[in-house]
């Protein structure tokens, strides 16, 4: 019974003793949190669904310690960031910045939505106007002939 | 027969963008330092420690820069294009020893033969860093004026060196 308890104690905290071996080292907590803070808006160029923070690919870790570096260095996070586009181009950024070649990315769903909302309206307006399309009087007799079974009539 | 068109059409266009973002590789990432000047470094030579080498060494040459490592796998399977392509004396080719121990990448060069004028040694990786390098091999093109005119990312082939990098090579010395 008590080894069970142990055991149970053992799994419960396990997930703190991982935490703890998780955080990364550092002198300055407050250096370390802007560092983490960048380093998850910018894309891991080798696990690319990953961010830097969450990379732990080599090169994560080296850039990583560049961001640091800098940051100790009196970097801004925009200096950084210039620093890595300047060498891996927009694509480690997880929010691209608006231009030429990023409108579509980032207009794209509001012009689908627009799309969407000028069939629904032209689809709307047609079902209203063959409503209100008045019979007249011959095509009305016609009708009645028909659903009475006079069948004979062809087109 | 009409109504059919429009849906179809949509269609045919969502299959044309499915099958081109299928055949695009996404892990090729255009460099942004194409068109723009080498960054600079000067860092130790892997055979001679107390040598260094700098890219304002090759300034008025068009050279190739191949970014390699001896763990790294599908250097192996570039090995011996670069060895082909440095015997055939097309263009010089000088190695970048990107995160190795200097014993290993040593080792590497007497084992598979040595296609470099010559490597320079980054250990910690920080000239990779400037050069954008997030997967080795990569390999650069760059002229006569220290302008980065051609980046392959991953091993070259005789393909890209016959259909690419050499007519490119040629087109640049002749300027």
């Amino acid at each position: 019974m008590f080894r069970l308890l142990a055991f149970f104690l053992f799994v419960a905290t396990a997930p703190w003793a991982a935490a703890k071996e998780a955080a990364p080292a550092a002198a300055d907590p407050a250096l370390e949190q802007r560092v983490m803070a960048l380093s998850s808006e910018l894309r891991c160029l080798v696990c690319q669904n990953q961010t830097l923070a969450d990379s732990n690919a080599d090169l994560a870790t080296d850039l990583r310690k560049q961001i640091r570096e800098k940051m100790r260095q009196g970097a801004s996070d925009a200096d950084v960031v210039d620093f890595l586009v300047a060498r891996y181009g927009d694509f480690v950024l997880y929010r691209p910045p608006f231009k030429a070649t990023t409108f579509l990315l980032w207009l794209g769903p509001l012009l689908l939505l627009a799309a969407g909302f000028a069939v629904l309206i032209l689809r709307v307006l047609r079902r209203r106007k063959t409503q209100e399309v008045e019979m007249t009087a011959e095509e009305r007799t016609r009708a009645a002939g028909l659903l009475a079974g006079n069948g004979t009539e062809r087109r | 027969m009409n109504r059919f068109i429009l849906p179809l059409a949509v269609f045919a266009a969502l299959v044309a963008l499915l099958w081109v973002g299928l055949s695009l590789n996404p892990r090729e990432v255009p460099s942004p330092l194409i068109g723009k000047p080498a960054p600079h470094f000067e860092l130790p030579q892997l055979r001679e420690e107390t040598k260094t080498f700098t890219e304002k060494d090759m300034l008025g040459k068009v050279w190739v820069l191949n970014v390699w490592a001896s763990w790294c796998v599908s250097c192996r399977e570039e090995h011996p294009v670069l060895l082909d392509l440095a015997a055939s004396n097309a263009v010089p080719v000088y190695g970048l020893n990107y995160k190795d121990k200097r014993e290993d990448g040593l080792a590497w060069l007497k084992g598979m033969g040595d296609p470099y004028k010559l490597s320079i040694y980054d250990a910690d990786g920080t000239v990779g860093i400037d050069y954008g390098v997030y997967g080795v091999p990569e390999t650069y093109v760059i002229d006569k004026l220290g302008v980065i005119r051609y980046k392959c990312i991953g091993p070259l082939t005789r393909e890209i060196v016959k259909d690419k990098l050499l007519p490119l090579v040629q087109e640049l010395s002749r300027v």
